[in-house]
């Protein structure tokens, strides 16, 4: 019986903390849905009726469509490259037990500790000079900020791949190029997963550097979000829908495949 | 024999040549041009010490400095108590605890920039409503003053990491074997000592990543001091990151932007390399 309540209590408590916690959103989405002055008259109140002008004037003023495009182009193109090339380092690195190679992935691990501010300075003037400052170069950046965690995870994970697998293959009279993506890699998959998970959720969300790198014409969400609501200060009621519609695609992101994203982004913290 | 060492090569070099040109070369590039009067293209001449002995005397620098110390200080300890918590509370025995448990993580997935318009539209003008209505002063003009502004950054990123620190915690919690804490209700042991004697030691790896993770986190933040103050009132709340974005690429004095970025790196490399070290002999000790 007083077991009972204790757990009553804490049931009560832990919904009262989810309510608070999920209430940011809650706010954003009834006022999105406001005229301005139903805004000001009653900020936590439903909406009076469902006005989906807001939306229509947010939608079209962030362009979304197209920075919608061009941040999945971008997002999906890194992370291709970066699983591949990772892997691939990750598996040489781990088969290569040379003081050369364990000096290599100590280079990468050591790398990052580099915070992105200590080099941004003098990277963006490197490729401005050659004229990367463009979604390719952007793309090769992040593989270069990418790679460090990624070839980590893989090397981690080739410890449990027997060597076996590789002589037989050698065997029967596979390269290096077959034993790898033939047998190799298929065996990574729950690590690719991981290193797909993470890094989709970094340079889907990141700003800075693609701010940097990026002209107007081929801007992110993030960016186009950044100049939409300069625009738009004090204007709550079309800054909030244009906030909804940004966030949409990572709520339906992360409830279809929410299951993997936690695993992913534990694995990626605990290892 | 020749053949495995030039595949060997072939599976490294792409990732070699990205991390020669977007990392280490900008690295020893800025730490070159911090030395001279680089203007982002060419340099002219060495002034030595000259950026470096500027910076101290740089009162924005010095104040976002403090800032910044604080307020990972501060973010830190609340991160980690609030994450522990939940994670303590979502692998009890609620009925509840998975929808909790979607629900304290969700924050982490989105982006700084748009979490912060969120909580600037909450600050701004809900709890201005809140306070209008309840006559609490202490709701009134958040953002608008250099305390306010510090105490939004830090719920900000409380709320939108502290999911993400309860993850790591629950991976711990999880991996205390059953039998322990059964052995010990046997033994009659209250709620207080199976968690100072049996959970608090054993999640103490725990500690190591969070801590690690959250310092090195909150150092760093751009994003969400970018979209939630802009560093204002009057540059009160710029942080590091935000004082050595503008100093380059707002006010475009690249080279003496890049002196502050080379301090930057040396205080997050000590940052992280001390709390690894500490952290490992103190597990060690337990």
């Amino acid at each position: 019986m007083k077991k009972n309540r204790k757990y009553l209590v804490l049931e009560i408590i832990g919904v009262l903390l989810g309510l608070v916690w999920i209430s940011p959103f809650y706010l954003m989405l009834v006022n999105s849905f406001k005229a301005p002055r139903d805004i000001f008259a009653n900020v936590l109140d439903l909406p009076s009726q469902l006005n989906f002008d807001n939306y229509v004037t947010a939608f079209n003023d962030l362009n979304f469509i197209r920075s919608f495009f061009n941040s999945l182009l971008i997002t999906l193109a890194s992370v291709a490259i970066i699983i591949l090339f990772s892997s691939m380092a990750g598996y040489a690195l781990a088969r290569n037990k040379s003081k050369l190679s364990g000096a290599i992935l100590l280079m990468f691990v050591a790398a990052m500790l580099i915070p992105f501010q200590s080099v941004m300075i003098p990277l963006t003037s490197n490729f401005g000079q050659v004229g990367m400052l463009n979604r390719v170069g952007l793309i090769f950046m992040y593989l270069g900020f990418g790679s460090s965690l990624a070839i980590f995870l893989y090397h981690g994970a080739m410890t449990r791949v027997s060597i076996s697998l590789d002589e037989a293959a050698i065997i029967d009279g596979a390269n290096k190029f077959q034993i790898f993506f033939r047998i190799i890699f298929p065996l990574l998959s729950p690590i690719s997963v991981t290193v797909a998970i993470l890094n989709v959720i970094w340079i889907w969300n990141d700003y800075l550097l693609p701010s940097l790198v990026l002209s107007r014409r081929n801007e992110t969400i993030p960016i186009r979000m950044f100049y939409f609501f300069g625009q738009y200060t004090r204007q709550w009621h079309l800054a909030l829908a244009g906030l909804t519609i940004a966030i949409l695609p990572v709520i339906i992101f992360y409830f279809s495949a929410q299951k993997s994203i936690v695993e992913g982004v534990t694995d990626g913290a605990v290892k | 024999m020749r053949n495995k060492e030039l595949s060997f090569w072939l599976f490294i070099t792409p990732v070699i040549l990205s991390l020669s040109l977007v990392v280490i070369l900008p690295v020893v590039m800025g730490f070159f041009f911090s030395f001279t009067d680089w203007n982002g293209l060419t340099f002219n001449q060495f002034i030595g010490l000259g950026h470096y002995r500027r910076l101290l005397e740089d009162s924005q620098f010095r104040q976002s400095l403090e800032f910044t110390f604080i307020f990972a200080f501060v973010s830190v300890i609340v991160l980690n108590i609030i994450g522990l918590s939940l994670a303590l509370l979502v692998t009890s025995k609620l009925k509840s605890r998975n929808l909790l448990r979607t629900v304290f993580f969700m924050p982490n997935l989105i982006g700084g920039l748009i979490l912060g318009f969120i909580w600037q539209f909450i600050f701004v003008r809900v709890f201005a409503a809140m306070g209008n209505f309840t006559g609490i002063e202490g709701l009134l003009g958040w953002l608008s003053t250099p305390a306010t502004g510090f105490w939004g950054l830090v719920i900000l990123t409380v709320w939108q990491q502290a999911g993400y620190i309860m993850i790591i915690y629950i991976a711990y919690l999880q991996g205390i074997p059953k039998e322990l804490i059964e052995s010990a209700n046997i033994d009659g042991a209250t709620p207080f000592q199976k968690f100072r004697y049996i959970t608090f030691p054993l999640i103490a790896p725990g500690f190591t990543v969070s801590m690690f993770l959250t310092l090195s986190s909150s150092f760093k933040i751009y994003d969400q001091n970018l979209s939630l103050t802009g560093g204002g009132p009057y540059n009160s709340t710029q942080m590091v990151a935000m004082n050595i974005v503008d100093t380059a690429f707002a006010s475009n004095q690249m080279a003496y932007g890049q002196s502050k970025a080379v301090v930057f790196f040396i205080i997050v490399a000590i940052f992280s390399l001390s709390q690894v070290y500490y952290n490992k002999k103190r597990e060690v000790d337990l």
